[in-house]
């Protein structure tokens, strides 16, 4: 292979017609204020998890709506569940429940204990 | 189904491009590159159509590439473009004719500039006098050549020895348009069909017999992108651009590319090369590249010139399968020899062979 000092990038595409979009379908079915989330990030700046850890509530939420679940599903569990984002949230988003209903997608509709 | 209308929303997106009394500006990667491109439209333009067209030896790069890396201020390049305008006010022409889809953004954007920012025209106006003692006029009319073929394009058919028709099967020959994103996509009033419906490549493949592929990435950038490749170490940026279209025109089995802008087609020939060699990839069928043709090329391979006058050997892809697929006579011995028989050097790594 002839080395050119430069490469070819990997693809960075979001495909939304390719991407299972059933786990945000479900979340928004039953918390409707999914929908109303602007991704500001008040959410991670307050979170107690993301201020020790990489973990971001905001970066999740976009994944979910693109459904980009695998690295959702590895992230999600890291959540205690304490709720300040939901205090903070400034559209009035119930982040706490959010939360409580992707884990419950995913154990129902992918048989995935989160 | 109701035409008029239609008729009277299509007549927004079109553009006026003159007749005749053309200042010709060159571009600097469209007469380095591909040589034969210019001197065909000039002769197109001269002998054939009888049209005055006029070059001034005087005339230089407009600096776009500077300008587009952050090399070149906004104030320089527009000084140096009023000076090409004072060129052709001595001259006496009106109209501009240009040879470059970079070049052509630039004058659209500084001309847009002056109209929205007169103080800006002033100060150049200024600049200009003090260091060159010249005065200029904005042109009447501006067109890129592409518009000024696109006008002539039924003129070329009428004179076509070959068809864009592959002559075996009889079947149209399937051509990818790849119009250069400077070329309305900034300023949409000054393109045929504008942002929308650019149809300046389109309307000469289906006057000269092909059909117009339409793929899903067709407007996508070719990746040219002055800062994508001016730093070796980001020139991937440029080639996954470029892949992406490769990748989204390839099911469709394209026989040729055609371009408008010089960058797009120096890219899109020199990437394919460079997948080539990187990774064995090719785009094209039955293990090919596509050949990326100008429009000056095509149509003098349409009028039936000489493939080697024209210049289309020297792209990195070679167009032998295509010239085969057209019923194209061309002589190999002859492809790299001087108009008086001299052998010039053969470039290696060539594809297509």
């Amino acid at each position: 292979m002839e080395n050119f000092g430069f490469t070819l990038l990997k693809e960075r595409h979001i495909d939304f017609d390719a991407n299972d979009r059933s786990i945000a379908g479900y979340i928004s079915d039953h918390e409707p204020s999914f929908r109303l989330c602007i991704e500001c990030g008040c959410c991670s700046a307050t979170c107690t998890t993301g201020n020790f850890t990489p973990f971001s509530l905001r970066e999740l939420l976009i994944l979910l709506k693109r459904g980009e679940n695998d690295k959702v599903r590895e992230e999600i569990r890291k959540c205690m569940l304490c709720g300040k984002c939901t205090l903070v949230c400034p559209r009035g988003v119930n982040t706490r429940n959010v939360v409580m209903l992707a884990r419950e997608a995913f154990r129902k509709q992918m048989n995935y204990a989160v | 189904m109701k035409t008029e209308g239609k008729k009277k929303i299509w007549s927004e997106y079109q553009k006026e491009i003159a007749d005749d009394h053309f200042f010709y500006v060159r571009s600097c990667i469209r007469q380095s590159f591909f040589p034969g491109s210019e001197q065909f439209f000039l002769h197109f333009m001269r002998n054939v159509l009888e049209k005055d067209v006029y070059e001034n030896p005087s005339h230089t790069t407009c600096t776009g590439i500077g300008y587009h890396g952050d090399i070149v201020p906004l104030s320089t390049i527009m000084t140096v473009v009023a000076r090409h305008f004072a060129l052709m006010k001595e001259a006496g022409y009106k109209n501009i004719a240009i040879s470059c889809v970079t070049s052509f953004g630039i004058y659209t954007e500084i001309i847009e500039t002056w109209k929205h920012y007169p103080e800006e025209l002033k100060k150049t106006r200024e600049y200009l006098f003090k260091a060159t003692g010249r005065e200029f006029d904005i042109p009447e009319n501006m067109a890129h050549t592409s518009d000024i073929i696109y006008k002539f394009r039924n003129e070329i058919a009428a004179k076509a020895k070959n068809l864009l028709v592959n002559k075996k099967t009889g079947e149209p020959l399937n051509v990818i348009e790849h119009i250069g994103c400077h070329y309305s996509k900034m300023f949409p009033k000054y393109g045929v069909g504008g942002a929308e419906f650019p149809n300046v490549l389109g309307g000469m493949i289906e006057a000269w017999g092909g059909r117009v592929v339409d793929y899903p990435e067709r407007r996508h950038c070719c990746g040219f992108g002055f800062r994508q490749y001016l730093v070796q170490a980001n020139r991937g940026y440029s080639l996954s651009n470029s892949v992406k279209k490769f990748n989204s025109m390839k099911p469709y089995k394209p026989d040729l590319i055609l371009t408008n802008c010089p960058g797009c087609n120096m890219f899109m020939d020199k990437w394919q090369y460079t997948m080539k060699e990187m990774d064995g990839t090719v785009y094209g069928d039955n293990g090919e590249s596509i050949p990326v043709l100008t429009y000056e090329e095509l149509a003098g391979l349409v009028m039936g010139y000489n493939p080697w006058d024209l210049g289309v050997q020297y792209h990195m892809v070679q167009s032998e399968p295509l010239l085969r697929k057209i019923g194209i006579d061309y002589e190999p011995d002859n492809k790299f020899k001087t108009k008086d028989g001299r052998q010039m050097p053969v470039p290696k790594n060539l594809i297509n062979v």
